[in-house]
């Protein structure tokens, strides 16, 4: 067995075996950990694959944004796991039925038959410049536009989540500084003209 | 020697995992949304292969808007969370259904 096939099926069942712990553990922190294990594992694929920017890419936005913000919700919300897990087995025969079958119709397509037995024949300059050259210089030419839309989706994913979770607690003592210095004798104080009342101090001399 | 297909079958069963994995924590939203993360992974597998043995870079540039489109989706998701349970003290799939007739 080559370096390469070792690799692969290592990687692979390490893969696997992640993907199981995450739906089948039963505490949320162990299941995010065993996501994080299927990511790292998968950029280790990848890397065989020869896309190391993207190996890259994936552990610093999944392991590194995307997962710590998935343990930080489960550490911030107090669940009733008990709760959670009754009648958990009830839907095994449907999940087993519906991605058993996925699987059967996936393997019989491509399984079976060797679609691409070797890489095609790529260019000289495209394997001696390295892949994150070429891959900037496809998004900054061919796919800018793409690129400028990925942009605007993050700073939208940015403001929503932003507005989805402020909240203005009723009980702060916080003022607001330019409001109170701007603030004119007019604002504070109110003088209403009311009638006399000295009847009584009248009637005492 | 690792053809295409191995990388395709791989996708296809953490993909099925994940699927598995929607029937039964279909009271967990937490993990109902890791599943989707994991198919994810499973599509951008797909891609990167191809990617791989085609010859052509494009499959990785897609790879890429998938990541962007992913890491927006559970932040999103993340925060939707957050405002449920700050607001129903749950966030059991059984007890969210405020829109039911």
């Amino acid at each position: 067995m080559s370096f390469e096939n070792f690799t692969f099926y290592l990687f692979s069942t390490i893969l696997v075996g992640a993907g199981l712990s995450v739906i089948f553990s039963r505490n949320p922190v162990h299941a995010a950990l065993s996501l994080v294990l299927a990511f790292f594992t998968s950029a280790a694929i990848w890397l065989i694959l020869e896309a190391e920017f993207l190996a890259i890419a994936l552990i610093l936005v999944y392991v590194g944004a995307v997962m710590v913000l998935f343990l930080f919700v489960v550490m911030m919300l107090d669940i009733n796991l008990n709760r959670m897990k009754e009648g958990y087995w009830n839907y095994l025969l449907p999940a087993l039925v519906v991605s058993g079958i996925f699987l059967a119709e996936i393997i019989v397509l491509v399984g079976g038959r060797v679609v691409f037995d070797k890489p095609a024949e790529v260019a000289a300059a495209i394997t001696t410049e390295g892949n994150t050259l070429q891959l900037g210089r496809l998004l900054y030419t061919e796919y800018l536009y793409a690129f400028e839309l990925a942009a605007v989706i993050l700073l939208v994913a940015i403001v929503a989540a932003i507005a989805l979770t402020l909240r203005r607690r009723k009980d702060t003592k916080l003022v607001n500084t330019s409001q109170q210095l701007s603030a004119t004798r007019a604002n504070r104080l109110k003088i209403i003209s009311m009638p006399v009342e000295n009847k009584r101090s009248e009637d005492n001399s | 020697m690792i053809t295409l297909s191995h990388y395709l079958v791989l996708g296809a069963i953490l993909f099925s995992i994940s699927i598995a994995g929607i029937f039964l924590n279909r009271k967990n939203i937490i993990i109902i949304l890791m599943s989707i993360e994991l198919m994810l992974l499973a599509v951008n597998i797909n891609f990167v292969a191809f990617s791989y043995y085609l010859g052509d870079l494009s499959g990785q540039i897609f790879v890429f808007f998938i990541l962007t489109v992913a890491a927006a989706e559970s932040a999103i998701g993340l925060a939707i969370l957050v405002v449920l349970f700050r607001n129903l003290k749950t966030i059991n799939v059984d007890d969210i259904g405020g829109l039911k007739g």
